[in-house]
């Protein structure tokens, strides 16, 4: 039962960074319809950006945990979208209007570009952080096995939890989020109508890219190690997440994301730790052959 | 959208922009190296040294204003290319296809030639070892773009990923030769039987799906390959793969120096290493046209006309009878038999396996070599081959760098030609005469 516990409350951080990637790819497929192959390589450029902010943050002197987080997060943020932004500019409205299959070869382009130029600029090897956020408190203990819920535990999940609701709140509230919703609903409609659909599209990236690099922060600080390859399976289970709770639906990516979170926790814990990603596939594959529309998402209508 | 539409109609307009707006282009490279600067600064222009007391960052400031001054000059010279009378991307695209468009036109006597080309190749004296072996590996992508063509070109369907067949194919031949002795030739028809037989296991809970969802389940199934294979110690013995895997014999003559049995003996040559690669050089050819061939054949039965009518509209199909269980899975079975063939050659040509070749970035190549050549058009996906994979072999000596190049080649070529090298298609069924089609009016498939 503690054990079980335990890996609740890991699976569910786990989830939590899983469901902040997957906003960004279900925000992006709802509205063109397509997958953004780059969105993994994003979250790990963001989890660098994150690492050398903060080492240069504490080089200026700033000691104060809270504060430093604070920056390195907003910091981190604005960077991060820049480079969201950067790759919709360059690799996929020139290919806007073009057929299907274009923008995934220069999404997947996209990816190796960004892999290999933070391996270039940064090194191939394993960049380790000592632990910034220590502590946490003892829940439970029994016949010596104690249920722990860390301080970094519960920061991921509060910060997921604020975000999710702030950016709900934009999505359902701000004229952005209107321009959004239509955008996705008829794009020429939406034009006709005076939305700007690029500058919507635009912001749709940037919005997925500054999630991804708190995902990226939040990597870092629970996990203390990245390298430039994170991006690659993290970004495939994101994907599954966002497909699992039903593409285009964003508490359906969060959904998602505990869900494949808990799986994988659960199959490490007591199956292997091995085939945990070969866990996570089942279950996308499952998941889109008897319900391809997800937990939250809407059924797909098709039309001849 | 209608954005995009209107400002490609005012850049037709042949007296858009007759004078250059220096100021405007200068100011459209500022802004452009100021972004570059701003996602230079983090990333490029602080280094992450692992030191004795952890982490340390080292500036390199210089690196960060380089590249957004490389981007400045950039923009500044796109932008006067733009302005002086068209858009540049239409501009280097129309400039591309001009000197592309011979390759449709004239792809009638280019296939021949080429083939030609390919056949008499080992006789040129600049044909060295190095020459030969890269011949071999880009003739190993060939097979591979052509097999994956069967299934992404014609039928329509993406896969994602095709390297786990290659991968059952290589592993098939290496576990069956190494523990049942066994010869290539009779190992080779088992590997792609044992692929087919995979594609068709894999292709069956996913015929319900399409398009993306295909897509990422095909790759979702590529990893799970490559993770058992990883793990499943006793059957492939995991990480370290397996090596001493047998060469492929000459009618039962070997390649070798010393020996009873040898190819030199046997035809009173001495001995060189280079007969050898000569060798595989035409075993690869021959199971590469072996593919082509197939396909082009196929393409005229009816299971090649439903696959193409699938690729077209999957819901006409069924209205019209056609059985799109069968269809697919055909599809997956084909494509899946030439990969897992291509697989058993790698594994006899390299003599050691390991999951570390068949990683997502294989699946990648091959897709880019199908796109980039032309969906469908089996001398675009060659010359994709030869250019994808000699340009990323005339990088070698960047060997940190040619990835990257790599990959903003893909890029590039897509932006330029969506639609492949080789922008017509010739249509399979035809009601008067056989002529080139523009690849718009072919169907991308779902």
């Amino acid at each position: 039962m503690e054990y079980f516990l335990q890996q609740l409350i890991n699976g569910i951080t786990l989830g939590s960074i899983y469901g902040l990637i997957a906003i960004g790819y279900t925000m992006v497929y709802g509205i063109i319809g397509m997958i953004n192959f780059a969105h993994g390589d994003i979250f790990m450029v963001g989890a660098f950006i994150s690492l050398i902010v903060f080492l240069a943050i504490i080089a200026l002197g700033i000691t104060w945990i809270p504060l430093t987080l604070l920056l390195v997060l907003v910091i981190a943020m604005a960077l991060t979208s820049m480079w969201g932004w950067t790759v919709e500019r360059l690799a996929y409205r020139p290919l806007r209007e073009s057929f299907r299959l274009a923008p995934l070869i220069t999404a997947i382009g996209m990816s190796i570009v960004l892999q290999n130029f933070v391996q270039i600029a940064q090194g191939a090897r394993v960049k380790p952080l000592e632990p910034i956020i220590t502590g946490g408190y003892a829940l439970m203990e029994r016949d010596g096995f104690v249920v722990n819920l860390s301080n970094i535990q519960i920061l991921i999940v509060t910060t997921t939890v604020v975000l999710m609701t702030i950016f709900s709140l934009i999505i359902s509230k701000t004229s952005l989020g209107r321009a959004q919703r239509a955008c996705e609903q008829d794009r020429t409609m939406a034009a006709l109508l005076g939305v700007n659909v690029d500058r919507t599209i635009s912001l749709t990236f940037v919005m997925g890219a500054a999630l991804a690099s708190v995902a990226g922060l939040m990597y870092l600080l629970y996990y203390g190690v990245i390298d430039f390859y994170i991006g690659f399976i993290a970004g495939i289970k994101a994907f599954t997440a966002a497909v699992l709770g039903g593409i285009g639906s964003l508490p359906g990516a969060m959904l998602g994301g505990l869900i494949i979170g808990l799986i994988e926790t659960f199959w490490s814990a007591y199956f292997s730790v091995e085939y945990k990603d070969v866990a996570a596939f089942s279950i996308l594959a499952i998941v889109l052959i008897f319900m391809p529309s997800g937990l939250l998402g809407r059924p797909e209508v098709e039309k001849v | 959208m209608a954005t995009a539409k209107s400002t490609r109609a005012q850049q037709t307009l042949p007296a858009a922009s007759p004078k250059f707006d220096l100021v405007g282009g200068v100011r459209e490279a500022g802004i452009a190296a100021l972004i570059a600067l701003v996602l230079a600064i983090p990333l490029l222009s602080e280094r992450t040294v692992q030191e004795a007391g952890g982490l340390v960052l080292v500036s390199r400031w210089w690196l960060a204003f380089a590249a957004a001054g490389i981007v400045f000059a950039g923009r500044l010279a796109l932008n006067l290319l733009q302005q002086s009378g068209r858009d540049a991307r239409d501009g280097l695209s129309a400039v591309i296809g001009r000197n592309t468009a011979w390759l449709g036109d004239t792809s009638r006597f280019l296939a021949p030639g080429m083939l030609i080309f390919a056949v008499i190749l080992p006789i040129f004296p600049f044909s060295d070892r190095y020459i030969m072996d890269l011949s071999v590996l880009v003739l190993t992508y060939v097979m591979l773009g052509w097999g994956l063509n069967i299934v992404v070109g014609l039928a329509g369907l993406l896969d994602l990923g095709y390297v786990a067949f290659y991968a059952v194919g290589a592993y098939a031949y290496a576990i069956i030769a190494v523990h049942f002795d066994l010869s290539f030739w009779v190992c080779m028809p088992i590997a792609g039987a044992m692929a087919a037989l995979w594609g068709i296991i894999l292709g069956f809970p996913v015929l319900r799906l399409r398009g993306d969802y295909l897509a990422i389940v095909t790759l979702a199934f590529g990893e799970i390959i490559r993770i058992v294979l990883l793990n499943w110690t006793d059957l492939t013995n995991g990480p370290n793969g397996i090596s001493g895997i047998p060469r492929p014999t000459f009618f039962g003559l070997e390649f070798k120096a010393i020996g009873d049995n040898t190819f030199a003996d046997f035809f009173g040559l001495t001995y060189s290493p280079l007969q050898r690669i000569v060798f595989l050089y035409y075993v690869i050819l021959m199971l590469a046209l072996l593919t082509c061939v197939v396909t082009i054949r196929l393409r005229r039965l009816p299971v090649g006309r439903a696959w193409e009518a699938l690729r077209e509209d999957e819901i006409a199909c069924r209205s019209l009878g056609i059985n799109t269980t069968n269809t697919k899975l055909t599809a997956f079975a084909i494509g899946a038999m030439f990969g897992g063939i291509a697989g058993s050659f790698f594994a006899t040509r390299q003599g050691f396996i390991s999951p570390e070749s068949f990683t997502f970035i294989e699946s990648a190549i091959i897709l880019a070599i199908v796109v980039l050549g032309g969906l469908g058009s089996q001398v675009g996906v060659a010359i994709a081959a030869v250019v994808l994979i000699g340009g990323f072999e005339l990088f070698r000596e960047l060997e940190l760098y040619r990835m990257l190049i790599f990959g903003l080649a893909m890029v590039l070529i897509m932006v330029w030609r969506p639609r492949g090298l080789i922008a017509t298609r010739t249509p399979s069924v035809v009601l008067k005469d056989r002529k080139a089609i523009g690849a718009d009016l072919v169907g991308e498939g779902r």
